[in-house]
């Protein structure tokens, strides 16, 4: 028998599972008993930064909470994806309400848990950008201002996906949707910064809200461990790319998260009882094009000629995240 | 033991006493009293393990007990009118999901215009949702119903509104006999789930259901108020026994034996249509009457039996579908198939418009005339105002908004100023 | 059945002073029905609170359109709001204030009434000594029951304690007491 060698590329990402890691480094979906809260069958688009996202997520929550764990889900493609009738691909408890009350319900579960004396049962609650900035806004904020047992994870594609790409209040300046068309004088979604639900937890001043990014799973299953530890209501903002939404190629979904947080226009960073305590600096500083040309929702930022202003404009945002939160050398000007 | 004492403190010690696990309550007029009365029993430590939750919408207070109640509490919270409808796509969800929770409903007008006062077009509005819905006609009806809606949703899975008047009810002080904790107990068991959200047993609540068995799920539901028709007489003789008092049930008739015209209503007018139904009878006029408790399930049958032989049906409703008329008196009209019944409809008391006794006799008085009633009929409507406007909108295109030009009209508000 | 109304403004306790009267019936054995006519909550909004009492059960839920007794807590409705709509011939009244029917522009009506039917009472003052508040819905009240002897003293002061326990139950009870007499003297002079 004849050997092939293969070679494993492993520049910045953490593939094959991190076999090679040692076992502590090792993500959770390496490991043998890992839980698969979302199991293989859920019919999620190839490349779709939503599921990789939640698996990580919801598993290091099972982990943390010793599989003592009940997630509400709002309406959108998470939910759709995950629980084509008659088949869920949900191993734990899961509930799915409506569109804009996952923070109300799984605070109402919270409450339950409460009255029963069931200490140990904790409670996450999962949206989209959608559920989450728009239409569950209210239920949301009601969430934090109470300071329910409730951990909130927010997987922001930046538009609303399931129902065929429109813009929410999270879709980024500039960027196409059916919605906010690359027609007219203005193409694109008009400029803006989207509403900035990390910085609203903030103001609520919950115990933890962090950010993170399927660019870095690793972060990402340490911040929901640590909210995790805490008691009260907590706040995770994921950034996950969408390749239908955002007209990118599926095997590059991780890159194009790793081009948002490297630029700058996606910074990763928490923040405990309303004040930033810890960001991730940036390794590599790369101008917004080299996140922007990957995805076709910002092509005509590139047309003939291309729209300097526009991207200068998306730069200048990018160059704001990095002296707000010091992402390149350390030093934080202005803001929180 | 009685007391004498205001409907909404009754209601919410009589809920109190049911060991509701999660109350989530968003305050609104003619409810509030209900729920400031709860939320001081929790705080003084008088509901147990009982949380009470301050939400930010009314949206929320219902989003709140349906994860509470997948969860395995017993839920509860109270809303009317324009909060009811903000909670509307939720009010759906928890029938759709089967989940046991109780809610009061202080009845309100919805709007526009806005209006605090009492009529039914509130729960009307959400009478397909799949909720029970059972009408109290006095403050010691809403008592004895709370405890009899819990037992039912829980046995059913279905959720269940019990429906008071707002103000005339909620704000009445009249006597009440206060249950006990022992006969309370004794009636209603521990809340014990169909379905649970439980770590040790994994399940997945709430998933799309499509084309291929929609049908089927929907079928299931309306099968459920099927069986309400039964269990509901059934727990009022449970209730009966333990209480001494007959409350509840599908609907009650007075002094219907040999009335020739029988007069159907739903909550508080009832009192003032027994009243009136004295001084008719008083009269010579062969006349009764029927309130109808449960109006969800809408118990066809037993209102069959109840009105068949009479030569007329008057149903008093105080809700409107615009541009139709009348909704109870359709439905009553549909249990009436094939019966020579006549059924006529009279709209009144919309917005907290006084029904009188006296306008209730005339409009008996009236139906039996030559000329009859028209269909519908709106009781005691003020014709001049009503042409008034119309001359008003017919003259000037930029007539202004009809709300303010009738109560201009009617003297509420001052002259224009200019 | 006798049916009265009570006028006065938000933060009046007019609302309470129905419900008072009810509670003293019950407790007299008799049938007793309080229920408010207001909208929104607002200090100083004219406000109407109605009480049926009858030996049999009470039904109808209509408002009182012929009430048998007035009470007015707050005179300064009494040219503003018709305060007196649909009483009846025989009926009663009782009016919180300083001033005489003259001076309060309704000598006339007062008179068209049954001797020993209606009383004007400085109820405020009252509350004043002995509650240090303007509060007059007690000794109107307990005027009330002095005037029409429909509900008995005692009753009404037992219904003041369960609604008012403590200190402040004790001081509305020495008003009821004053209102009582007072009114009783009056209208027996």
């Amino acid at each position: 028998m004849s050997y092939q060698q293969v070679k494993f590329y492993q520049t910045g990402t953490f593939t094959i599972g991190n076999r090679l890691l040692d076992e502590h480094n090792q993500t959770i979906q390496s490991q043998r008993d890992r839980t698969n809260s979302l199991n293989s069958g859920h019919r999620a688009c190839q490349g779709c930064g939503e599921a990789l996202g939640a698996r990580y997520a919801v598993d290091a929550a099972m982990r943390a909470a010793n599989k003592n764990l009940v997630a509400v889900n709002a309406t959108g493609c998470l939910e759709v994806f995950s629980s084509p009738y008659p088949e869920s691909a949900w191993q734990i408890p899961w509930m799915h309400s409506l569109f804009g009350n996952a923070p109300a319900v799984a605070s109402g579960v919270a409450a339950a848990m409460r009255a029963k004396g069931k200490k140990e049962t904790r409670v996450i609650a999962q949206g989209g950008d959608g559920a989450t900035v728009d239409i569950g806004f209210g239920c949301l904020s009601g969430m934090f201002e109470r300071n329910d047992d409730v951990l909130y994870i927010c997987y922001d594609n930046e538009a609303y996906m399931n129902t065929g790409v429109q813009r929410s209040g999270s879709t980024p300046a500039r960027a196409w949707t059916n919605t906010t068309q690359a027609v007219g004088t203005e193409p694109g979604n008009p400029s803006g910064i989207g509403k900035n639900l990390p910085a609203i937890a903030m103001a609520h001043h919950i115990p933890y809200v962090a950010t993170a990014s399927v660019a870095d799973l690793h972060d990402l299953e340490a911040k929901v461990t640590k909210a995790m530890g805490f008691h009260g209501a907590r706040y995770i903002h994921v950034h996950v790319p969408c390749p239908l939404g955002w007209k990118s190629d599926p095997a590059l979904t991780i890159k194009v998260a790793r081009m948002a947080v490297e630029s700058g226009l996606y910074p990763l960073y928490e923040a405990e009882h309303g004040s930033v305590i810890d960001r991730t600096p940036i390794r590599r500083k790369v101008p917004v094009e080299r996140y922007l040309e990957l995805q076709g929702r910002f092509k005509h930022l590139f047309s003939d000629p291309p729209d300097v202003a526009g991207i200068a404009a998306i730069q200048a945002i990018a160059d704001a995240n990095i002296r707000r939160y010091g992402l390149v050398d350390q030093e934080v000007q202005g803001g929180t | 033991m009685k007391q004498q004492i205001e409907g909404s403190q009754a209601v919410a010690k009589t809920v109190a006493l049911c060991h509701p696990e999660v109350a989530a309550c968003y305050p609104i007029s003619p409810q509030t009293h209900i729920v400031e009365t709860l939320s001081r029993l929790v705080k003084a430590g008088e509901v147990g393990s009982c949380q009470f939750l301050n939400v930010e919408s009314e949206f929320g207070a219902l989003s709140v007990l349906i994860g509470a109640s997948a969860a395995g509490a017993r839920t509860y919270t109270a809303t009317t009118s324009q909060g009811l409808l903000f909670m509307a796509e939720a009010v759906y969800n928890a029938a759709g999901l089967g989940l046991p929770i109780v809610m009061t409903i202080a009845n309100r007008a919805v709007g526009a215009p806005i209006n605090i006062w009492n009529d039914h077009s509130d729960s009307m509005a959400m009478r397909d949702a799949g909720w029970m819905q059972l009408f109290a006609e006095d403050n010691q009806g809403a008592v004895d119903l709370h405890v009899q809606a819990f037992r039912l949703a829980e046995e059913l899975s279905c959720p269940v509104m019990v429906c008071m008047d707002g103000y005339i009810l909620t704000h009445a002080v009249e006597a009440v006999d206060l249950l006990t904790q022992e006969n309370v107990d004794a009636f209603l068991p521990p809340y014990d789930p169909v379905q649970l959200l439980d770590p040790s047993d994994p399940v997945s609540i709430g998933s799309m259901v499509g084309p291929d068995a929609f049908m089927e799920v929907r079928y299931l539901a309306h099968h459920k108020h099927l069986q309400a028709l039964e269990a509901i007489p059934r727990i009022q003789k449970e209730f009966h026994q333990q209480f001494g008092r007959a409350s509840g049930g599908l609907l009650e008739s007075y002094k219907t034996e040999g009335a020739e015209t029988i007069v159907v209503a739903l909550g508080s007018v009832n009192g003032t249509i027994k009243d009136a139904v004295d001084d008719l009878r008083a009269e010579g006029l062969a006349v009764g009457a029927v309130k109808i408790v449960s109006y969800r399930p809408f118990p066809k049958y037993q209102l069959r039996q109840a009105l068949g032989h009479a030569k007329r049906v008057i149903v008093v409703e105080k809700d409107l579908s615009v541009g139709k008329g009348g909704i109870l008196s359709s439905e009553v009209k549909m249990a009436m198939r094939h019966l020579p019944v006549m059924v006529e409809t009279v709209i009144a008391g919309l917005g907290g418009r006084a029904i009188p006794k006296a306008s209730i006799v005339r409009v008996v008085h009236e139906a039996l005339s030559e000329e009859g009633l028209e269909e519908p009929h709106f009781l005691d409507l003020n014709w001049d105002v009503i042409n008034a406007e119309l001359v008003r909108q017919q003259a000037k295109r930029r007539s202004g908004p009809t709300a303010e030009n009738i109560l201009r009209e009617v003297g509420t508000l001052g002259v224009k100023a200019g | 059945m006798l049916q009265i109304r009570i006028h006065g403004r938000g933060g009046q306790g007019v609302v309470t002073a129905a419900e008072l009267l009810s509670m003293a019936a019950f407790l007299d054995g008799k049938f007793a029905l309080a229920f408010p006519s207001f909208g929104s909550e607002r200090t100083g909004a004219p406000v109407a609170a109605f009480c049926r009492i009858s030996e049999r059960e009470l039904r109808a839920r209509e408002p009182i359109l012929n009430p048998d007794v007035i009470i007015v807590q707050d005179s300064t409705l009494l040219h503003q709001v018709d305060v007196f709509g649909g009483l009846q011939p025989d009926g009663a009244m009782l009016i919180n204030s300083t001033r005489t029917a003259q001076e309060l522009g309704i000598e006339e009506l007062c008179s068209k009434l049954p001797e020993h039917h209606w009383c004007i009472f400085p109820a405020t003052d009252m509350a004043n000594t002995h509650l240090h508040r303007p509060l007059p819905n007690v000794a109107l009240v307990a005027g009330f029951a002095a005037l029409t002897q429909e509900v008995s003293l005692g009753s009404i002061e037992e219904a003041i304690q369960q609604k008012f326990p403590g200190s402040v139950g004790e001081l509305n009870i020495q008003v009821a007491r004053e209102a009582y007499d007072y009114v009783k003297g009056h209208v027996l002079a």
